[in-house]
């Protein structure tokens, strides 16, 4: 359930709500966390769920000693009134059997909301590509029809997510989203509450999925033109996201020089 | 995929959890044997309170049937042995309730007389004052069973006007620095705190990117999101095992304003 900071629960009608799905490599997390240092969102409430594995820290987007002991937990809403752009953070992995009830509760908070749409920020793996897909963008997106039409720049470099055979020889087509987490399970929730819901995603490999991540947040503002670029030069990379002070030490201590 | 020493091909785990198309896949194909089979499992793994004394479960949440000003949570051998040792010694501590789980880890204890060998979860309140409530769990709680450990105690209606202190112990090894490890003097004690908690800590704080887990991050994480003050310590040692010299590190938490009047001990003798 969702449990504001502050004594009353903000409006978020007309928002759009950006989330991650917990998928291969922790893409969607990752640029969940670009754009919430970047755009220095603030906290206003948590998503307190037995879904999720329970862990805290301190302020994973400090700037400063004054702003490093803000206890940070599981599953936490943010928003940027001035875009009007809320986002949803989940820091841990599903309990066993919790991600659709989780992803239930969720959307059912989400359309009590009124938010305008949902875009999940995902991932698949891509090993799974197949010939068609290889030789593609690795950006896919899926969308509801009410999310279309309010998509107005066209000129991006986006495909579809192809419809392709879970189990290969078998004439069963469908999404078929590998390593995509709860990408699915959000895609049909949101179909049958009737959300105007959008994923967007990149075939990744498990590793540094840094670059993957600011790959995925350039495209989608593209979209939704989040931040503007610094020069007119659409071949530079202008933008500036601010990777968040938490990413620090992602492969460990340093070493011991004892072992060399 | 992965290969193994010996040249197999597995299924290397993923670093964002349960493959939710396996689950879905795994639903989609239960008999109504297998949901019978997964309920009861579900049952058996559930958490109870129950008074070992009466032998009655609690009919409440602990917290709901009791007032509560103070609440000292020590999870682990050593964060046990520290308030056995320091606290429990100081003053007449009554036993409310007893907390029974089922684990692929570890099975709770029944016995009245527990040692420091078994696994258990016992609450106890101050005679003298019986709104400061101890909890000693040596047992540990599944990350399934840790909000039903929550509401068993604390219950639907949080209170802000209770202190919450957790204690416990992670490995050194789990410590993410900059700093060569060599150089590190374990154990050492770093804290977590919540928003209301106004007290300075006694130690200083974990810095990014260490985080909490288990029960003491949904203790935590519980008491941010409902505004109750409270403070988790987190001793890092070498030794996971109960260690007097972890044991002590906890030593700084006994100047806590908060904990005036519950330690009678004098820390002189001590050192």
């Amino acid at each position: 359930m969702f449990v504001p900071c502050g004594e009353s629960a903000p409006d978020l009608a007309a928002y759009t709500l950006l989330m991650p799905a917990v998928s291969v490599g922790n893409v969607g997390q990752l640029a969940v966390d670009l754009i919430i240092s970047t755009l220095n969102m603030c906290k206003i409430g948590y998503f307190y769920t037995d879904c999720l594995v329970p862990m805290v820290g301190n302020n994973p987007y400090a700037t400063a000693e004054e702003n490093s002991a803000e206890l940070s937990t599981n599953a936490e809403v943010y928003s940027l009134p001035s875009k009007k752009l809320v986002a949803l953070q989940l820091r841990s992995i599903f309990i066993n059997y919790k991600s659709k009830p989780f992803c239930e509760k969720l959307l059912s908070w989400v359309k009590s909301s009124n938010c305008a749409k949902v875009i999940v920020l995902s991932s698949s793996h891509s090993y799974h590509r197949n010939d068609l897909q290889l030789c593609s963008t690795p950006f896919k997106y899926l969308w509801a029809p009410s999310v279309q039409k309010s998509v107005q720049n066209k000129s991006h470099n986006w495909e579809e997510m192809e419809k392709s055979p879970c189990i290969p020889e078998i004439n069963d087509s469908e999404f078929c989203i590998p390593e995509g987490g709860n990408t699915k399970t959000l895609c049909d929730e949101g179909r049958s509450k009737e959300i105007p819901l959008a994923v967007l995603l990149k075939f990744v490999s498990k590793g540094d999925n840094i670059p993957d991540a600011l790959g995925l947040v350039e495209h989608l503002n593209e979209w939704l033109q989040i931040i503007k670029p610094r020069c007119n030069d659409p071949t530079a990379s202008a933008l500036l996201w601010k990777i968040p002070s938490s990413w620090r030490l992602l492969s460990g201590s340093s070493l011991s020089p004892v072992l060399f | 995929m992965a290969a193994t020493f010996f040249g197999e091909v597995v299924k290397a785990p993923c670093r964002a959890g349960t493959e939710e198309e396996e689950e879905d896949e795994e639903e989609r194909r239960e008999t109504p044997e297998d949901r019978e089979v997964r309920r009861q499992l579900a049952r058996k793994r559930e958490v109870r309170l129950f008074r070992r004394q009466t032998k009655t479960s609690l009919e409440v949440a602990l917290l709901e049937k009791y007032p509560c000003s103070k609440f000292i949570i020590a999870i682990g051998n050593n964060a046990v042995a520290f308030l056995s040792s320091f606290v429990m010694n100081s003053g007449v501590w009554e036993e409310v309730g007893c907390a029974k789980l089922w684990n692929e880890w570890c099975r709770t204890t029944d016995t009245t007389h527990l040692s420091p060998a078994e696994a258990f979860c016992v609450f106890y309140h101050l005679k003298s004052n019986p709104s400061v409530f101890l909890c000693q769990c040596t047992c540990y709680v599944a990350e399934d069973q840790q909000y039903q450990w929550l509401e068993k105690v604390f219950g639907s209606c949080p209170r802000k006007n209770m202190q919450v202190t957790i204690l416990t112990c992670r490995h050194v090894t789990d410590y993410k620095t900059s700093e060569s490890t060599s150089s590190l003097h374990s154990p050492f004690l770093k804290a977590l705190k919540t928003q209301n908690f106004k007290e300075p800590p006694c130690c200083s704080l974990l810095e990014q990117p260490n985080i909490a887990h288990d029960l003491p991050a949904a203790v935590l994480s519980y008491c941010q999101v409902w505004g109750i003050p409270a403070v988790l310590y987190l001793c890092y040692t070498d030794v996971m095992k109960l260690d007097l010299v972890t044991v002590e590190a906890f030593k700084p938490i006994l100047s806590s304003r908060s904990w005036k009047g519950l330690v009678k001990v004098r820390l002189d003798a001590f050192t």
